[in-house]
């Protein structure tokens, strides 16, 4: 199976703060990867960069076909293959549920009004909140907002999403929401990188395990690595997540 | 000291009134228009445009909001006409009072565009949105929507403000009371009434203002607060 995702010694510096040190690995089609380290380890950098809102200095990284070190890279094609779902929700507070779900459908993929609201209605279904539809953003919880912004990313019908650190302003209960329905989406075959403080549902849904640790990948392996670490730095900061 | 009011000589100018009226409301409504034009424009320069345009902009804005109207309007209408373009002299008062709004309309949706989270840039772009339709849907209309209370009073004040391009000659409301005033020589009374047409003036325009605003941001109009 060819990797949908394939990252080789990736550079990357914030003016002389060098964040990513040399970052290589892979995703396969279908796979959910769970990337894990330290705040500022590099590891949403590394997720920023696959959706070229950050541009890499050095190395090579392939997302769903597309060089993106490669100056005349299709930014616009490269965007309709990946979604990505942020921290802080970014849904629009003056549109509806319906029209933030329906704005990039027909803005970028020129659909009519009636074919937006199908894609809209489906993938709200999705992430069970249908009788939202026509609220507007404040009027729903966090986890509410999460779920919307993940079926908006959905209705572009991408090939891979992006979820960074998608549950950490939200308090247990909403952070349970989110996630299952990021389990169905999983389950339903998605291909899925996570950067993710949540290491109980990294045990449980991920196939790949990637731990960073200052601008470098430090340990990969299946989701067994999170009970029989093989560095020690890894084993402690496993055991430092579990204290919390 | 006894002064015998008489209300009857200046209301019996009514028609005259009325006119001035007229002509307040066309150059406000007119200048209204254009002015949230080149606010709009002149802002999504200024926030995201070329150095060189927004150095332009900065320099429009500055100019107009460090010098007086009343300087404005006589270099926009007597000024350029002795260099022989001659406007009709209502054109001339709103192209006056367009440049004048126009300058502070800038700076308040500036201040709503950068009101705006750079989280929303980044949903919109990751989302695929070109940055045209970007600052169409994603930053014009909740920066709108967010500094519309300081753009209703700006042009209510600007509708008060009006009243200066009379000193060019234009007879508004203002300018025609000045009139009245030199033919009854009821001073307190022409004033009294003056005073009583722009505050009812400055309700109607604050109304449509709250109207418009209704109509154009929908999420205002379902929950009534403020983005």
């Amino acid at each position: 199976m060819s990797p949908i995702v394939e990252l080789k010694d990736v550079h990357k510096s914030f003016g002389s703060l060098e964040v990513l040190k040399g970052v290589t690995f892979e995703v396969n089609k279908g796979e959910v990867a769970a990337i894990i380290g330290q705040s500022g380890s590099g590891k949403s950098t590394a997720l920023r960069c696959m959706d070229r809102l950050e541009t890499i200095q050095g190395g090579s990284m392939l997302i769903c076909g597309h060089q993106l070190h490669d100056t005349d890279v299709d930014l616009k094609a490269l965007r309709r293959d990946v979604g990505i779902v942020f921290q802080s929700y970014n849904l629009f507070p003056h549109l509806t549920v319906a029209q933030n779900i329906m704005l990039a459908p027909r803005m970028v993929k020129g659909m009519k009004q009636r074919d937006a609201r199908e894609i809209a209605d489906t993938v709200i279904a999705k992430v069970g909140l249908r009788e939202k539809m026509d609220c507007y953003p404040e009027q729903l919880s966090g986890g509410q907002q999460q779920r919307v912004a993940i079926a908006r990313s959905l209705a572009m019908e991408p090939k891979l999403m992006l979820f960074d650190e998608v549950t950490s302003a939200l308090d247990p209960q909403l952070t349970g929401e989110v996630l299952r329905v990021m389990e169905q989406l999983a389950a339903d075959g998605m291909t899925m990188i996570l950067v993710t403080h949540e290491m109980a549902f990294a045990r449980k849904v991920a196939d790949r395990v990637i731990y960073m640790r200052d601008g470098k990948v430090h340990e990969m392996g299946s989701s067994d690595i999170l009970r029989t670490p093989a560095t020690p730095e890894l084993a402690a900061f496993v055991s430092e997540s579990a204290e919390h | 000291m006894i002064y015998n009011f008489d209300f009857g000589a200046v209301l019996a100018y009514w028609p005259l009134l009325l006119e001035g009226v007229w002509t307040t409301l066309r150059l406000t409504l007119f200048s209204t228009v254009f002015g949230i034009l080149v606010g709009a424009f002149c802002a999504v320069v200024r926030t995201g445009g070329p150095a060189w345009a927004r150095w332009i902009v900065s320099l429009y804005v500055e100019f107009i909001r460090n010098t007086p109207l009343l300087v404005q309007s006589y270099f926009l209408i007597f000024g350029i006409a002795s260099m022989g373009i001659r406007l009709p002299i209502l054109l001339g008062a709103v192209i006056a009072l367009t440049v004048n709004i126009g300058a502070y309309t800038t700076e308040i949706v500036r201040a709503g565009i950068e009101s705006i989270h750079r989280g929303q840039l980044e949903a919109a772009t990751c989302l695929g949105l070109s940055s045209t339709q970007t600052y169409l849907h994603v930053i014009i209309r909740p920066a709108l929507e967010r500094v519309y209370p300081a753009l209703s009073s700006q042009y209510v004040l600007l509708m008060l403000a009006s009243s200066i391009v009379s000193s060019v000659g234009v007879e508004e409301l203002f300018g025609i009371s000045n009139r009245i005033q030199s033919e009854t020589y009821r001073n307190f009374e022409i004033f009294v009434v003056l005073g009583v047409i722009y505050l009812l003036l400055a309700v109607l325009v604050r109304s449509g203002f709250a109207l418009l605003g209704l109509a154009i941001f929908p999420r205002r109009r379902t929950l009534g607060t403020p983005l």
